[in-house]
């Protein structure tokens, strides 16, 4: 079973800022729904609260950056890549400031509904120059992530998580730009997951090895740059195709990377998107929506049936161990 | 620097005919964006109109800057910014090096870049022929600037940006405690965003009052006349009952202009609001009404009168310069009796 953390980026990110003093944060009226009120209390000449005012928001990041200080926005992701987009690109991708986004609640891990659910911010980051654009899918990896924004010089999108959050990967193995973790080696099908995508990917791929499948099973945290070497070996050694999984539309994320990747590498072979099949979702819990839109471990066993044309005897007991994560948690500051 | 600026120590230098220098630069910021118009069969002219006198004071005794040390004729463009170019060059140069205890300067209506770069001409900044390059391929004078334009310190095409990022800029420097201040210079057409309210807002609640801004109230948009577009007005009572400090003054004067940027700042932000006239200078305009925004000749006869409106405007330039250089020639004569005097005064 793995080990759950709760709210690991509260001390972590006190204890990782202590010593950079250009580090600032900048607040939307979320402060403790992104888990950083015990860090505007711990510097509070560091921290600045701005109100309900995004597109302000952006333009004061910029300033600030212009300046040598280092901002974290700290929000939930809607409210970075849509409501101000246009100052996002101009006041800070166009310059390539500093400028670290956090984007919290992403996908379908909010039952907040449409208005909370980051479901294409993947694919508008990755269109925007200059933009970096990383995810993190554990508690290792929210807590690495800061070291792996603050080395680029320039703008940096974060798919952030929140709340219990599962320990997938050791604590001494940290995030790095542009390098898929293989967790499974093999040649017969290869999978590329991202997110909370890749726990249960990582329960769905024990099960068709057991069966006998030969996998390769690969975590992404870096959607862009998207050229890691260890992506296409993975890709061009799967003798059946290769498979994606990802918290977000179809369109423009991970899928669509490994498309484009395996279109211009000339690497010939099927490829089966899992995610959201260009749709919008709707308020409920994150187990209830990857359930409804097939984001779970069956249906990656399906995807894999379909690709090799042969079936699996596995049901969903057969998946059993998932971790049920109760929405309304102590561990949130609030239900969404 | 000292006489680029007419700056002593910080203080301004106290030269009896500055208001004259000042106009003087105003009449030939206007004059020299109206012979590009002409030269290019169209242009942003009403800004010229409105905002000459705005551009002269401001970068004559208003801000505090210090000289540029980039090249007069600008380099061409050098690419957008991001990671793999090492050549980016800010526009924001132009207006001098980034000192504590100098000001910044951030132009937030990008279609008046012809105005900035006309300016930057008038206080040396940019030579005249470096206008040549105005609006042709490969060259940073853009139509509507850009942060790699001459004077152009932020990319704000998109209107509205500009005063947000200025706030950023005011907090980083308060926190890094340097004393010099943030101008900024928007259009009136800008404070229908809301964004320019969210900035208001920001500024107030952080007492910016390093934030000076200077609004073009030319009362002119796009579509035509604001208030048939989207009134904004009472202005003034909108920006003061979001916590600002403001002074509603005529834009074309220049004491007016002046003064507000000579008070002491009181925790508030600044906003000077230059009442200005989009025909100033060129009268023949008003046949224009109610659209100024872009000038576009609709015909031979329009363009021919506008012709002789410039060559008029050309003649009447010339005499200007004689009598100031005659003045100049009497203050240089003057300076020199009084300073051989002030010299037993210590």
């Amino acid at each position: 079973m793995v080990e759950i953390v709760k709210r690991p980026h509260v001390e972590n990110f006190i204890r990782w800022a202590a010593d950079k003093p250009r580090v600032v944060v900048l607040s939307a009226d979320l402060t403790n729904s992104c888990e950083v009120a015990k860090w505007r209390d711990t510097y509070p000449d560091r921290f600045f609260s701005l109100g309900m005012a995004e597109q302000n928001l952006m333009g004061f990041a910029a300033g600030l950056a212009r300046e040598g200080f280092e901002p974290y926005i700290h929000t939930f992701a809607v409210f970075i890549y849509r409501r101000p987009y246009d100052q996002l690109a101009m006041s800070i991708a166009y310059p390539n400031l500093p400028v670290r986004f956090m984007g919290f609640l992403p996908g379908i891990t909010t039952p907040g509904g449409v208005t909370h659910q980051a479901i294409e911010d993947v694919s508008i980051m990755r269109a925007t120059p200059n933009m970096t654009v990383l995810e993190t899918g554990d508690a290792t990896e929210v807590e690495s992530v800061l070291d792996v924004a603050h080395s680029i010089d320039g703008p940096v999108y974060v798919r952030f998580l929140r709340g219990e959050i599962p320990r997938l990967f050791p604590k001494d193995e940290p995030m790095r730009l542009n390098h898929a973790r293989v967790l499974r080696r093999g040649t017969e099908l290869a999978v590329l997951s991202a997110g909370i995508c890749t726990e249960e990917t990582m329960r769905a791929t024990d099960v068709l090895s057991s069966q006998g499948l030969s996998i390769s099973h690969l975590h992404i945290s870096t959607h862009k740059p998207f050229n890691d070497p260890q992506v296409l070996e993975a890709i061009s050694n799967a003798r059946y195709g290769v498979i994606t999984m990802e918290n977000h539309t179809i369109i423009g994320g991970l899928g669509s990377a490994t498309a484009e990747l395996m279109a211009e590498e000339g690497v010939g072979k099927r490829l089966i998107r899992i995610g959201l099949q260009d749709t919008y979702a709707h308020g409920a819990s994150q187990h209830y929506l990857m359930k409804e839109y097939g984001l779970d471990a069956i249906s990656l066993v399906r995807a894999a049936e379909k690709l090799t044309a042969q079936p699996f005897n596995i049901t969903e007991e057969d998946l059993a161990g998932v971790r049920l994560q109760a929405t309304h948690s102590d561990a949130k500051a609030e239900a969404l | 620097m000292t006489e680029m600026t007419g700056i002593i120590n910080g203080k301004k230098k106290d030269n009896p005919i500055w208001k004259t220098e000042i106009q003087a630069a105003a009449d030939s910021i206007r004059l020299r964006v109206f012979g590009h118009v002409m030269k290019n069969n169209g242009g942003y002219l009403s800004q010229a109109c409105s905002s000459a006198e705005l551009f002269a004071a401001l970068y004559m005794r208003i801000m505090h800057l210090g000289p540029s040390s980039t090249p007069l004729i600008p380099h061409p463009f050098m690419g957008v910014p991001g990671p793999a170019n090492p050549n980016f060059f800010n526009g924001g140069d132009y207006n001098g090096p980034k000192a504590p205890g100098l000001d910044r300067f951030i132009f937030s209506p990008a279609h008046y870049a012809l105005v900035l770069y006309a300016a930057l001409i008038e206080v040396g900044r940019l030579a005249p022929e470096g206008l040549e390059m105005f609006n042709k391929d490969g060259t940073t004078l853009e139509m509507i600037g850009a942060e790699h334009s001459p004077g152009v310190a932020t990319t704000t095409g998109s209107l509205a940006q500009a005063l947000s990022q200025a706030g950023g800029i005011a907090l980083g420097r308060r926190l890094k405690g340097e004393s010099g201040r943030v101008f900024v210079l928007m259009s009136d057409g800008e404070f229908q965003e809301g964004q320019t309210w969210e900035a208001v807002q920001a500024l107030s609640y952080y007492k910016l009052d390093n934030v000076i801004v200077y609004a073009d109230v030319n009362q002119q948009q796009c579509d035509g006349p604001m208030t048939d577009v989207m009134n904004i007005e009472p202005l003034t009572s909108r920006l003061e009952s979001f916590g600002a400090r403001v002074f509603a003054v005529d834009g074309h004067d220049i004491d007016a202009l002046v003064e507000p940027a000579e008070l002491a700042p009181d925790g508030r932000p600044t906003f000077v609001l230059a009442y200005t006239d989009p025909t100033r200078g060129i009268p023949l305009m008003n046949d224009r009404r109610p659209v100024l925004h872009y000038l576009r000749f609709k015909d031979g006869a329009e363009r021919t009168r506008y012709d002789e409106a410039y060559t008029a405007m050309l003649k009447q330039d010339i005499k200007k310069r004689q009598h100031l250089r005659q003045m100049r020639l009497h203050l240089e004569a003057f300076e020199k009796l009084t300073s051989n005097g002030s010299e037993t005064h210590g």
